[in-house]
């Protein structure tokens, strides 16, 4: 069984000028000490998603209309506050993108990192001290023991994400759900932390998701790969089978549309732009929301019809009606994609 | 390349900024060495892409180019004309020849203005052309960089990121300059944007013959955009080169590293990636 089960999850704001279908239908699940990576631009659904997940969304105006989120045989959607708190922080823990906000200025790190423990955890503050330690140089911080009263702008940006790191695994959770960790990090210490995160996964055997909007992350750290667009689920599959065959024209468009830091004619060449923009989630296309940017569109069923969800091949999940392996002659017509 | 006159030559720059510290009685207790002894030249027609990570004094570097921060010390030559020395109105007349696209297309443009005023703005301030000329010249402009000219009545905030950076190089346009400093253009961009905007520059640039220094910290968008590359660390460039030669090859250790760390879209390679990586980290950290 799946540690984690999400199924057609919807969440809708409720706004004043209309509702806004952030996340609209999606199934995932997640195995024990397995990562997912859920990838998409900005606006795509994917951070409401995981928001959605642990229930950190703002009621109002968000709210899950309909679907379950089944974490070990348990629906968390209809969970009351309380219960939730209980599985919040202890069995599923979430780090965000921003280090430098995430944290609050005004206490030390040793309080905030056993806040979470003692919240869970009866235990004496000189014992929830001791593990904060552990915890510290666990996650590398050099001189754990004397840091831990210090306040958090002592610390470097890459320093914090890793004490939001301890502070997330202190009660050894189950699921880390990590949305864009590593954004806002230089690339060094971006690779730092990965290796990091990649090491805590495998030692705790935790299940991780991590959301981001770059290709590279996702095909260095994860195992399975979903891509969002406008809301939904476009395809989804192992993370080798995407990259050596992307059937979706957006996850397609997407990879072409990454500068490359290796290759010939890299200079001269263009890159493959995506023409226009996401769709308005309050009146999103009828029919396939990729439609209006997707060069295989038009004259057939997908301006009419909301492709399913479908397998082209054994865990090889698709929404679209033109995969690129359906495609009579593999290729675009001629100035399409330019 | 190198044997024309470079159009910008650049010669040991330093920008220090002071740091100061007391309460009531300030005292100048060090100073942040930001740029520190920067050399390089840049021939008509190319680009140079200037990469590094956080602080490491890239924008400060393209700031002291156009004057916009005053250097401590060093020299900077636009077309043989040395800039420090510059009065203000001299320099105001350079201007027209280097412009600027910043990073942040949300906050770089006034949101009381509208797009026609944002990109005619540079016209007025340098006096070109009567009103009706700076009309069919925004207008024009717009066209160029593929931003609907019927939206000049609108304002910055109706449109997407894309389309106000779309914006913002228009009005950089405007007074047809010969150099451009592009400070982190696509950086708060998603990807399918980036491309449209990084192909835009690169059109820009082959029909009007524009000169880039091209700032940006992702490895992979300075390596589409440049000719040559400057790797810069602690205010200092510490490899420059053609940009194949500087990828493939890299000479010093810090680029390595930055090399090393960048994610690439290919699972199998990054496996190889990854724990080359690794190594060269712990390489690192024992040579200290």
């Amino acid at each position: 069984m799946a540690l984690l089960e999400v199924n057609d999850l919807r969440t809708h704001f409720f706004t004043r000028e209309g509702v806004v279908r952030a996340v609209d239908g999606i199934s995932f699940s997640v195995d024990k000490g397995k990562t997912l990576g859920i990838v998409g631009e900005s606006g795509c659904g994917k951070s409401v998603t995981a928001l959605s997940i642990i229930g950190l969304i703002p009621k109002p105006p968000a709210k899950i209309v309909s679907g379950e989120v089944i974490f070990e045989g348990q629906d968390l959607t209809t969970l009351a506050e309380h219960k939730l708190e209980d599985v919040r922080g202890r069995e599923i823990a979430m780090i965000f993108q921003d280090p430098m906000t995430s944290l609050n200025p005004t206490l030390t790190i040793g309080t905030q990192i056993t806040e979470t423990i003692r919240r869970h955890y009866d235990v004496p503050q000189k014992q929830a001290n001791k593990k904060a330690v552990e915890l510290l140089e666990e996650v590398q911080i050099p001189r754990a023991a004397e840091r831990l009263g210090d306040y958090p702008h002592r610390f470097s940006g890459g320093m914090r994400q890793r004490v939001m790191i301890a502070i997330a695994l202190s009660c050894d959770p189950k699921l880390l759900i990590a949305d864009e960790p590593t954004t806002a990090l230089d690339v060094t210490v971006q690779a730092s932390v990965l290796d990091l995160l990649d090491d805590l996964r495998a030692e705790h055997d935790m299940a991780v998701i991590i959301i981001t909007h770059d290709m590279g992350v996702v095909a260095e750290v994860a195992d399975d790969i979903l891509v969002m667009y406008a809301g939904q689920v476009v395809e989804q599959a192992s993370t080798l089978d995407l990259f050596d065959r992307p059937e979706h024209p957006y996850t397609e468009a997407l990879l072409g549309a990454l500068p490359q830091i290796e290759g010939d004619g890299i200079r001269e060449g263009r890159l493959t732009a995506i023409p226009g923009r996401p769709p308005d989630l309050i009146a999103p296309p009828p029919a396939c929301r990729f439609a209006p940017r997707c060069p295989y569109a038009g004259g057939d069923s997908c301006t009419e019809q909301m492709p399913e969800l479908r397998e082209v091949r054994a865990g090889h999940w698709v929404r679209s009606a033109h995969p690129t392996c359906e495609r009579a002659g593999d290729r675009a017509p001629e100035g399409a994609r330019a | 390349m190198n044997e024309r006159t470079p159009l910008l030559e650049v010669t040991d720059l330093h920008k220090h900024f002071p740091v100061r510290e007391g309460w009531l009685i300030e005292r100048k207790v060090s100073d942040v060495k930001a740029v520190d002894g920067v050399t390089f030249a840049l021939a008509e027609g190319e680009t140079l892409g200037l990469v590094g990570e956080s602080g490491s004094g890239k924008s400060t570097t393209g700031y002291c180019v156009l004057q916009l921060l005053k250097p401590t010390s060093g020299s900077v030559k636009f077309e043989g004309t040395e800039l420090t020395t510059l009065g203000r109105e001299e320099m105001r007349k350079m201007r027209r020849e280097m412009q600027i696209v910043f990073q942040d297309p949300y906050s770089s443009l006034d949101p009381r203005m509208t797009v026609g005023d944002i990109v005619g703005e540079p016209l007025i301030v340098h006096g070109i052309g009567t009103r009706r000329d700076r009309g069919v010249r925004i207008r024009e402009l717009l066209d160029v960089v593929g931003f609907n000219p019927s939206f000049t009545n609108r304002y910055p905030h109706e449109f997407s990121g894309g389309q106000r950076q779309r914006i913002g190089i228009a009005r950089a346009l405007a007074l047809a300059p010969k150099l451009i400093v592009c400070d982190e253009p696509v950086s708060a961009l998603d990807v399918s944007i980036q491309a449209q905007i990084l192909n835009l520059l690169k059109d820009l640039q082959r029909d009007l013959a524009l000169t880039y220094l091209f700032i940006a910290h992702d490895l992979a968008v300075v390596r589409s955009m440049s000719d040559r590359i400057a790797v810069m660390n602690k205010g200092q460039l510490v490899e420059i080169g053609p940009a194949e030669q500087v990828y493939t090859n890299p000479q010093d250790d810090y680029t390595k590293a930055l090399l090393s760390a960048v994610p690439i879209p290919d699972p199998r390679a990054m496996k190889e990636r990854k724990a080359a990586r690794r190594k060269l980290r712990h390489a690192l950290a024992e040579g200290v």
